[in-house]
């Protein structure tokens, strides 16, 4: 019912037909979404679960609690509410040939695949807001010390994994083989990523490596921006977190580019393999 | 006869080639127009090359060579200001399953330019009573019905209809043609693909026959029809050839006598007449004038080129 009248008002009210267009298609991927109870359960549940085992597993983590929940929490939303649930999203949409249908439409192409992102993003972006909140209120982390690194993070983070996951679809052709073709970068991610060990417990060429990977750069950001250190290095202040974050934002400026290229050159429309 | 019109859809030597290289070519060099108001109608067997036409022609697609204009724009590179006067019904519908008729509707409004009335859109197809019903608890015609509703709703100037009535019972068929008639009077241009001979016979104002990729046969339904001989067939008779009939071609099988011509009242005088005077009675006679299906099964029958093509 809420829905519903979200929706008129929204497409009455705006006046860009590009954002109208979003915001239809939007509003039908949210019905979708809650209507699909695993994905929901996926989407809503699944993070909660794991940063809420792992603090209860966490004992020492060398560093603030509140700054390590608040940063897994981030990766954990990324990978499962960005990344996994829009390969299964955006394959089951090729799948049902909405995709074709939607192209045969005004909407334009990056419209329509911003549509199909826009509820999982917003819902992603609702449970990091209430997370960092909660880590500052309740686990006595404090201010984060530069906040822009953490809002960059989350922002060009969820880019690169919206494009991951559009580019995840080319080998993934049902959605059930979506829980075998997401493995990989998820696991990978999981625990390479200073996500839930710090880096430094690593040799000095695999920590190197460790750094290259998607999700690294937007947890060490999170620290950064957090606690103005990543992982057990000593904290620095508010000016120096920026030299500091250089490496990690470039890194993740180059997986924006290498999805927006992966993107382009084999995204299908199309089931027909 | 369409000279005064405005040629809307233009189809110069389109070419289309799936793969890289030595791919599968589903299109070889098709070329048509059609004019304003008018409705063109594309018949083929299955693999003939009309659906993959069509995509080109509905900005889905790249021609591989060849050039197609739409309102004098390349609906592929040019699309954004091509879609807004275009509507498409594609082959399969591409719902997702979950949502309603209305809210798929809804959700189609808010990505037209100018949608017309929701509910009206839904009475025009008769799916006011089925609006609140989820997609996947449609039958296979209402979700064809409810693709049509989608493809007018922005009241397009043109419109492209892949297989419109398929798996649509009589009724709702007839319904459509009548709506498509309608579109057609108000000056719609339609470009069409069916299996229907008469669907094409019933509605369009050209047609062309495509087989291969290719059009074989192209006109007004009576040209079409015209440009293949009439038939007349019986049983083999008892003895007693058959009298010289000039511009008959005569084949012979097991069970039938087949005669094709161009003048099939004066073969049929001359063949009746001969019979009567030899006091024969010619079994199962059958005549039948010329007609789309005999073009038709005509084209389909011809299987040339047939070697290099393996289609998926």
């Amino acid at each position: 019912m809420s829905i519903d009248t979200t929706t008129r008002s929204t497409t009455r009210n705006t006046s860009s037909p590009a954002r109208r267009r979003v915001m239809a298609m939007s509003a039908a991927e949210l019905r979708l979404l809650l209507r699909n109870k695993t994905a929901l359960f996926m989407v809503l549940a699944m993070p909660l679960l794991l940063v809420g085992a792992l603090s209860v597993v966490a004992e020492d983590v060398g560093i603030n609690l509140g700054v390590y929940l608040a940063g897994t929490l981030i990766g954990f939303v990324l990978l499962f509410v960005v990344y996994y649930n829009l390969v299964t999203t955006y394959v089951a949409r090729r799948e049902e040939l909405v995709l074709k249908r939607l192209r045969t439409s005004e909407a334009r192409d990056r419209e329509v695949m911003l549509a199909g992102a826009v509820p999982s993003l917003a819902i992603a972006a609702a449970q990091i807001v209430l997370g960092v909140l909660g880590a500052v209120l309740l686990l006595d982390m404090g201010a984060p010390v530069n906040p822009l690194l953490v809002i960059v993070a989350v922002i060009a983070g969820s880019a690169v994994f919206v494009l991951l996951a559009l580019v995840s679809t080319v080998f993934t052709r049902t959605t059930e083989l979506a829980q075998v073709t997401t493995m990989p970068l998820m696991i990978v991610c999981l625990l390479l990523s200073g996500l839930t060990f710090p880096l430094d417990f690593l040799p000095d060429v695999a920590a190197g490596a460790a750094r290259l990977l998607p999700l690294t750069p937007i947890v060490e950001l999170t620290q950064l921006g957090l606690a103005g250190a990543v992982g057990e290095a000593d904290p620095v202040g508010f000016p120096a977190t920026f030299s500091e974050a250089v490496i990690p934002f470039v890194v993740l400026v180059l997986w924006l580019y290498l999805g927006v290229y992966g993107v382009r050159r084999w995204f299908r429309w199309d089931p027909r393999a | 006869m369409n000279g005064r019109r405005d040629i809307v859809i233009e189809v110069d030597e389109l070419r289309r080639r799936y793969g890289e290289g030595d791919g599968f070519e589903a299109v070889r060099g098709v070329s048509f127009d059609v004019a304003e108001g008018e409705l063109f109608a594309l018949l083929g067997t299955n693999g003939a090359g009309k659906t993959s036409t069509m995509e080109i022609l509905e900005g889905l697609a790249e021609p591989t060579a060849g050039q197609v204009r739409v309102f004098g724009r390349d609906p592929y590179a040019e699309s954004a200001t091509v879609r807004p006067r275009t509507g498409v019904m594609l082959q399969e519908g591409g719902f997702p399953s979950d949502l309603t008729a209305a809210e798929m509707t809804r959700m189609w409004a808010g990505i037209t330019s100018n949608p017309g009335p929701l509910d009206e859109v839904l009475a025009l197809v008769d799916l006011s009573h089925r609006a609140d019903v989820p997609i996947r608890a449609l039958s296979g015609g209402e979700r064809r019905r409810l693709d049509l509703a989608l493809a007018v709703l922005g009241r397009p100037a043109a419109l492209f209809l892949d297989e419109p009535t398929t798996g649509l019972d009589p009724e709702s068929r007839r319904k459509t043609w009548d709506l498509v008639r309608q579109l057609v009077d108000d000056g719609t241009t339609i470009v069409l693909t069916t299996h229907y001979l008469e669907e094409a016979e019933a509605l369009a104002n050209r047609l062309a026959i495509m087989h291969r990729g290719r059009i074989v046969t192209c006109g007004t339904p009576a040209e079409v029809a015209a440009s293949h001989p009439s038939t007349i067939s019986f049983e083999p008779l008892q003895g007693g050839a058959l009298p010289q009939l000039p511009g008959v071609t005569v084949t012979t099988a097991a069970k039938r006598v087949v005669l094709h011509t161009q003048a099939l009242q004066d073969t049929l005088t001359e063949l009746l007449t001969w019979a009567n005077t030899y006091g024969l009675k010619l079994e199962n006679l059958h005549a039948r004038s010329a007609s789309i299906e005999e073009a038709f099964l005509a084209v389909a029958a011809t299987d040339h080129e047939i070697s290099e093509e393996v289609p998926a």
